[in-house]
């Protein structure tokens, strides 16, 4: 597990076994107990699938007859980036083709799986890797394919060796290069991921061109999430209209998430259709949403979310929908303070800046300052104000998302625990251990 | 005819001297991003880009006239190669080493849009070498260092330079650097 | 086509020469940075300039002591429209 996991662990937990965090090879995922839940795709094949029981499972593979045609599923199956951001990968692959045909000497693609999972409490690419590495590098030999590219895996240390198996277990696996991802929470970020390739530094770069112009040595560079990678695979082999049987028509398909909530309760990947109720997919990690606060969607970057009636899916109407963003789902029992779980979270996001870029460098621990002083019961009541009027300075300002997904956080805390703000800044907190109580 | 290109040639060294002082403060305080009282940081930028051109200029009389004068009896070799000079070699050598360095500083800055900020950075460094170096030929070459007026004159630069260089140093430095250090407005 | 001011914050080290030489355009924050006004999300990065503070915007890309900042025209976002694989 990655190192960045142990710098938040200290929610409080009731006793019950802490250690499962740390584990590797992660929880696999959990076999549907009832036929109302999702049937897995992405894990079909079982636990630890071997190219054998891949093609047993899945079907013949032919990576050049997927090429054609591939595109225009991608765009009738409606498929969306699992990695965070949700755009279309339709859209994504074409414009990237699209550099690739310009210019006097067109410039050879490059296609890259991205593994690297910084996000501390997702787990769910690891897990693919470790469970279903052939499906992913079937999207990605797909993918590279319709695109005529140069492939690369860029994934981090503990997943690479089963990749690089998997790799041998195929026929023309050494066409595809590996590459390693620092343990970072901005090492997955797509132009950091050129940037590691390319120089060796896996912080993200000014993108004036955008990669799908100009990527790593020049070239149009497409950087997939590997399990959207796995989603183009099935495309590739059963079609739009198979991927469309499950989820809701603006959400179609299945997606990954990495559910973990207060002990006991287990750290879980499931597969989920597109659109799920937030509440059922919290009743199937085994927690009750009944003692909850709260629930963090789509991890660091995502936001606080009351656990209500919200539908899984990044698009829909705001006051029913939470975005999956990388699918993490981390739930807070009634005993914890969320600001004090915020101020955790945005004290690792400041200190994980590249500190390239001004707002960010300064803008986040400035906020981490100030979230600390609230969560720490000092009752001066413009620190709430600061904290917003800081939030929208740094949001928008940057080589990468990273200032914006702070500021998303810390706008749902304040906007999911104003009650608590209220609290905290009259000297009163309702979790255990606020220096304010 | 001599006596005047020798005047000259006098003449230019403290000019383009002082210039370059002036350039070197300016520089360092358009470094801190503060502006001058009316003069906003753009205007600094600008001029201290100007005075450094118009030193170079001076830079130029001064070594062209040396080279027509007899008495100096200075080698086109000379402006190139330190340390091969007739009269005071070493003195005079510090000369060209400064004159060589400011080339290259004026050179990239020139070009700075072509060559990126990294390689325009590296050089421009070697100004606050050119200076120590500059004063060190006029003080130990000249032939006027009897003289008050350019003895006060190199006393008050040396002070300048030195108190901006400290101030550079300080963490005071930057027009932001309360902010940087973590206050809060 | 329309043209930006391209801001690279890798590179920008909040000097405020840009910010003096378009007054209504950026302004600075509490670090010196500039901040586009009236602007959110990727227009803080890519921002918008008018016809008339394009003199004003070469300068400052001219000027600018880190080099970050760069002047590029791009057609407007619905000119953008894509069909698949082309």
């Amino acid at each position: 597990m990655s190192q960045a996991r142990d710098i938040y662990p200290q929610v409080p937990r009731n006793g019950g076994p802490e250690g499962h965090r740390n584990g590797y090879p992660p929880t696999p995922l959990q076999a549907p107990r009832d036929s109302s839940r999702q049937e897995p795709r992405l894990l079909a094949a079982g636990p630890d699938a071997g190219w054998a029981r891949h093609l047993d499972t899945f079907g013949t593979w032919e990576p050049q007859a997927a090429g054609p045609g591939l595109l225009e599923a991608l765009a009738a199956a409606g498929l969306t980036g699992r990695g965070g951001a949700a755009f279309e990968t339709w859209r994504k692959a074409t414009a990237t083709a699209g550099s690739g045909r310009k210019g006097l000497f067109p410039a050879r693609p490059v296609v890259i799986a991205n593994g690297a999972e910084g996000e501390p409490l997702s787990v769910k690419d690891r897990t693919l890797l470790a469970h279903a590495p052939h499906l992913v590098i079937d999207g990605l030999t797909a993918l590279a394919a319709a695109l005529g590219a140069s492939m690369y895996v860029y994934a981090p240390a503990a997943s690479l060796p089963r990749v690089q198996q998997s790799l041998c277990e195929r026929p023309r696996g050494k066409r595809i290069h590996l590459a390693q991802a620092p343990e970072t929470f901005i090492s997955g970020e797509s132009s950091a991921v050129v940037n590691m390739i390319a120089n060796g530094t896996a912080v993200p770069m000014d993108q004036r061109r955008r990669l799908s112009e100009s990527g790593l040595n020049g070239r149009p560079t497409l950087v997939v999430n590997v399990e959207t990678l796995a989603q183009v695979a099935l495309i590739a082999r059963y079609g739009a209209q198979w991927f469309r049987e499950a989820g809701t028509p603006t959400d179609p398909g299945t997606r990954l998430v990495s559910v973990s909530g207060p002990a006991p309760v287990r750290d879980v990947v499931l597969e989920v259709p597109g659109g799920a109720q937030l509440t059922a997919v919290l009743q199937e990690a085994g927690m009750d949403p009944a003692s909850l606060s709260a629930v963090l969607v789509g991890g660091y970057h995502g936001r606080w979310v009351r656990p209500a009636a919200h539908a899984l899916s990044p698009v829909g109407p705001p006051g029913r929908t939470a975005r999956p963003g990388a699918g993490v789902i981390h739930a807070l029992d009634l005993q914890t303070c969320g600001i004090q779980a915020t101020a955790r979270i945005v004290s690792y996001l400041a200190n994980e800046s590249a500190r390239q870029c001004g707002p960010c460098m300064f803008g986040l621990p400035a906020m981490a300052s100030v979230l600390n002083r609230i969560a720490g019961g000092e009752t001066n009541p413009r620190l709430a104000a600061e904290l917003d009027r800081l939030g929208r300075l740094v949001s928008g300002r940057g080589a990468c998302r990273h200032p914006e997904g702070t500021t998303g956080l810390v706008s749902s805390a304040l906007e999911v625990f104003a009650a608590d703000f209220r609290a905290h800044l009259s000297g009163y907190c309702a979790g255990p251990g606020g220096a304010a109580a | 005819m001599d006596e005047a290109m020798w005047a000259f040639g006098r003449v230019s060294g403290f000019v383009s001297l002082a210039l370059f002082t002036g350039s070197v403060l300016l520089g360092i305080l358009n470094r801190s991003g503060r502006p001058l009282m009316v003069l906003p940081r753009f205007s600094i930028s600008i001029l201290h880009r100007n005075i450094a051109l118009l030193a170079t200029v001076f830079l130029g009389l001064h070594v062209g006239s040396l080279l027509l004068d007899s008495f100096a009896k200075l080698n086109p070799v000379d402006i190139v190669v330190p340390f091969l000079g007739s009269f005071q070699p070493f003195w005079q050598g510090l000369g060209t080493v400064a004159l060589d360095l400011v080339l290259a500083v004026v050179v990239t800055g020139l070009l700075r849009h072509r060559i990126g900020q990294r390689s325009f950075k590296a050089v421009h460094w070697l100004s606050y070498g050119v200076w120590p170096v500059a004063m060190a030929h006029a003080l130990g070459n000249g032939t006027d260092v009897s003289s008050g007026w350019f003895l006060l004159l190199a006393a008050v630069s040396a002070v300048a330079v030195a108190a901006a260089l400290l101030w550079r140093l300080s963490p005071s430095f930057l027009e932001t650097s309360h902010a940087r250090q973590g206050n809060l407005p | 086509m329309k043209t930006y001011l391209h801001i690279d914050w890798t590179s920008c080290d909040g000097r405020g020469l840009c910010t003096e030489l378009l007054p209504g355009v950026l302004d600075r924050d509490d670090w010196g940075y500039p901040v586009a006004r009236g602007k959110a999300g990727w227009e803080r990065t890519d921002v918008p300039v008018r016809d008339a503070d394009r003199e004003a915007a070469q300068e400052a890309v001219f000027l600018c002591p880190k080099l970050a900042l760069s002047l590029f025209e791009r057609p407007g976002p619905e000119q953008e429209k894509r069909t698949p694989g082309r």
